[in-house]
């Protein structure tokens, strides 16, 4: 519980390093001392403020789907980017943006979401025709039905020019996020709370039909709930920044090595560790290159990516 | 009398070939209007930049599945592709377009290629030549250093001067519209060398199809040829993807589909095989998009996702047998 603790305090450390952190000269000093003329608490309240909020919410949600995917699943290398729900949910974006374009942004999540929601549905139908659960081949299947949606969406973009919007929604970039642009993601910050309330039925779902039936829980009703928050949080995420790879697979996997596999006790070190870890990227592509920002996306990419390979090989000799 | 066991791979080849040639054909010939002198020597180009890359991707594929002992593995889901535009961005990096500009394209390429040979040669003898690791795994740190690589290029591409950027972003999106022909020549010669190698090695490769130890037991210098065959790919590919940029799932379906094809797993009928179904892929999906879609969507998007749902029913229905 201290180190919890310890943890929280660390991530309002970054966070307030994150507010520091900006092209624009903010005078916070003068904020402090009560001499600003209103610029610099416009630019705290405007840009920065939401920035930091967006980053903590996406950064904690999508950690959080990532364990309720790995918990349902029981595959440690199960996660949004792992499974197609990412790219489904970028083919709803796309679809909507091609049919609808002038509905409200709500609306264009919850189509994402049901896009989602079918590409998830469609990896666990598939995952149940392998009988043969080899824990590795599951990541492989995800990745592959991602590649095959994502080429449908290409093709669609193709003819609609709209390849750029595509490439945004699969790329995390948090430089657009001003005071109005983010607020969905507060519904992934509210799904990420019910998620740790029915915490442990869904380390039971991952048990099986029959062990849950046993238990006196409604199999269907509980896996639906995982899957729909699973689906709400990714399209939150892809609409309002685009997708940030691994983060659902790294953090779950950290913590359940150094705290263990319960999940009620999982779920708070799972979202905080995730916001630490997005908004360390952040600022790191921040400062990396001033003026100009580098994506998320990217820097995750690389610093998520070296320590899942430090995660996988680092095990090899006695793992699978 | 003992049946004649390469009586239906003999079949199937000679069918793939008339295939293939039909394909090529109709690559030539169907839709040309005006000066034939002209078609023909425009077309041809074209034509041998695509048999070069169907070619390159089928043999690096075989080649590679044979050497991890598996079928669902290709040399792009390892991450080789990313690593070919990871150097070429780490040149422009060191260098400065201004500099690669100077230096002519051919070197670049060439230069490229052994760094790429050297680099994944390394990486992979690390990975597959050691002791037996659980290949899954090693399947799983592929796809991770496909993206570690893909994130690491991007990641240096946004540190470049924009402008420099822009000059290299070009040549990154897989294309089988615009093959640059001042490659072909070094390319092709990449290939046919590659290829001299490896043609005389075709038994011992259906020795090391049997896997590590049965391999050793059997008097193969398994480290020695694995490495050399990891080689192999690595030039292969740094070739196709110089041609037409990355492709994912490609290799993986002509592969799949020669083994299923051949029914058996003698290089000698498998290779052929799955190379003159990726000219037939290759080739008649090319005549398709120009002549019926009018160009209007890219070749590997269509590959992507046949290749994919293949992919997804070969598992399926391994699993289920």
């Amino acid at each position: 519980m201290r180190t919890l603790l310890l943890a929280i305090v660390a991530m309002l450390a970054l966070a307030c390093v994150s507010l520091l952190v900006g092209v624009t000269h903010m005078p916070i000093w003068a904020l402090l001392s009560g001499h600003d003329d209103g610029h610099a608490a416009r630019i705290l309240a405007i840009s920065r403020i939401p920035r930091t909020m967006a980053l903590i919410l996406a950064g904690a949600s999508m950690a959080i789907a990532g364990l309720i995917m790995q918990m349902m699943i029981r595959n440690r290398f199960a996660e949004p980017t792992t499974s197609g729900t990412v790219e489904a949910a970028s083919l709803g974006l796309l679809t909507v943006t091609i049919m609808a374009p002038d509905l409200p942004v709500m609306g264009k999540m919850l189509v994402a979401a049901a896009f989602a929601l079918a590409g998830t549905l469609l990896f666990v139908r598939l995952l149940r025709l392998v009988p043969l659960r080899d824990p590795l081949m599951v990541p492989l299947l995800g990745i592959m039905l991602g590649g095959v949606i994502h080429a449908v969406a290409t093709f669609i973009a193709y003819r609609f020019d709209l390849l750029q919007s595509l490439l945004a929604w699969t790329m995390g970039d948090f430089s657009g996020v001003l005071r109005g642009r983010y607020e969905l993601l507060w519904v992934g910050g509210l799904l990420a709370a019910v998620a740790w309330i029915a915490a442990d039925r869904f380390t039971v779902a991952g048990l099986g039909r029959d062990f849950t039936t046993n238990l006196g829980l409604n199999y269907k009703r509980v896996l639906a709930l995982g899957l729909v928050i699973v689906s709400m949080v990714t399209s939150a995420v892809v609409v309002t920044v685009g997708m940030i790879p691994f983060l659902g697979l790294i953090v779950p996997n950290v913590v359940s090595l150094t705290v263990g596999d319960n999940m009620r006790r999982a779920v708070p070190w799972v979202a905080v560790l995730g916001a630490i870890f997005v908004l360390s990227c952040d600022i790191l592509g921040r400062i990396i290159r001033e003026p100009y920002e580098i994506p998320l996306g990217t820097v995750v990419g690389v610093v998520g990516s070296a320590m899942f390979l430090w995660l996988v090989l680092r095990k090899r000799s006695h793992a699978a | 009398m003992l049946p004649d066991r390469n009586a239906r791979p003999r079949t199937v080849l000679l069918l793939l070939a008339a295939l293939a040639v039909a394909a090529i054909v109709a690559f030539m010939t169907v839709g040309a209007k005006g000066n034939w002198d002209f078609v023909l020597k425009f077309r041809g180009l074209k034509l041998a930049g695509l048999v070069l890359v169907a070619w390159a991707i089928a043999l690096s594929t075989v080649l590679f599945q044979t050497v991890t002992n598996n079928r669902i593995l290709t040399p792009a889901l390892m991450g080789f592709d990313a690593l070919y535009i990871l150097i070429q961005t780490m040149l422009v990096a060191l260098l400065g377009t201004a500099a690669v500009a100077m230096l002519d394209h051919n070197s670049v390429f060439a230069l490229n290629a052994v760094a790429m040979a050297l680099f994944s040669g390394l990486l992979f003898r690390w990975l597959f030549a050691g002791e037996e690791r659980s290949l899954h795994l090693l399947v799983l740190a592929g796809i991770i250093f496909g993206v570690f690589f893909k994130s690491l290029a991007s990641l240096m591409q946004r540190l470049l001067d924009p402008n420099e950027f822009m000059v290299l972003q070009d040549s990154f999106f897989a294309s089988f519209n615009r093959i640059d022909a001042t490659l072909l020549g070094v390319s092709a010669a990449i290939v046919a060398v590659v290829s001299a190698v490896v043609i005389p090695m075709l038994p011992r490769l259906d020795v090391l199809a049997l896997g590590r130890p049965m391999a050793i037991s059997l008097g193969v210098n398994y480290r020695r040829e694995v490495s050399l065959v990891l080689i192999a790919v690595a030039l292969l590919v740094s070739a196709s993807t110089a041609l037409v940029g990355p492709v994912t799932f490609f290799g993986l379906l002509v592969a799949s589909l020669a083994h299923a094809l051949i029914g058996n797993a003698r290089h000698a009928m498998l290779i052929p095989a799955a190379v003159l179904l990726s000219i037939i892929f290759l080739v008649g999906g090319q005549t398709i998009l120009e002549r019926v879609f009018g160009f209007d969507t890219a070749l590997s998007v269509i590959i992507e996702f046949v290749g994919g749902i293949a992919f997804i029913i070969l598992i399926v229905r391994k699993a289920i047998r």
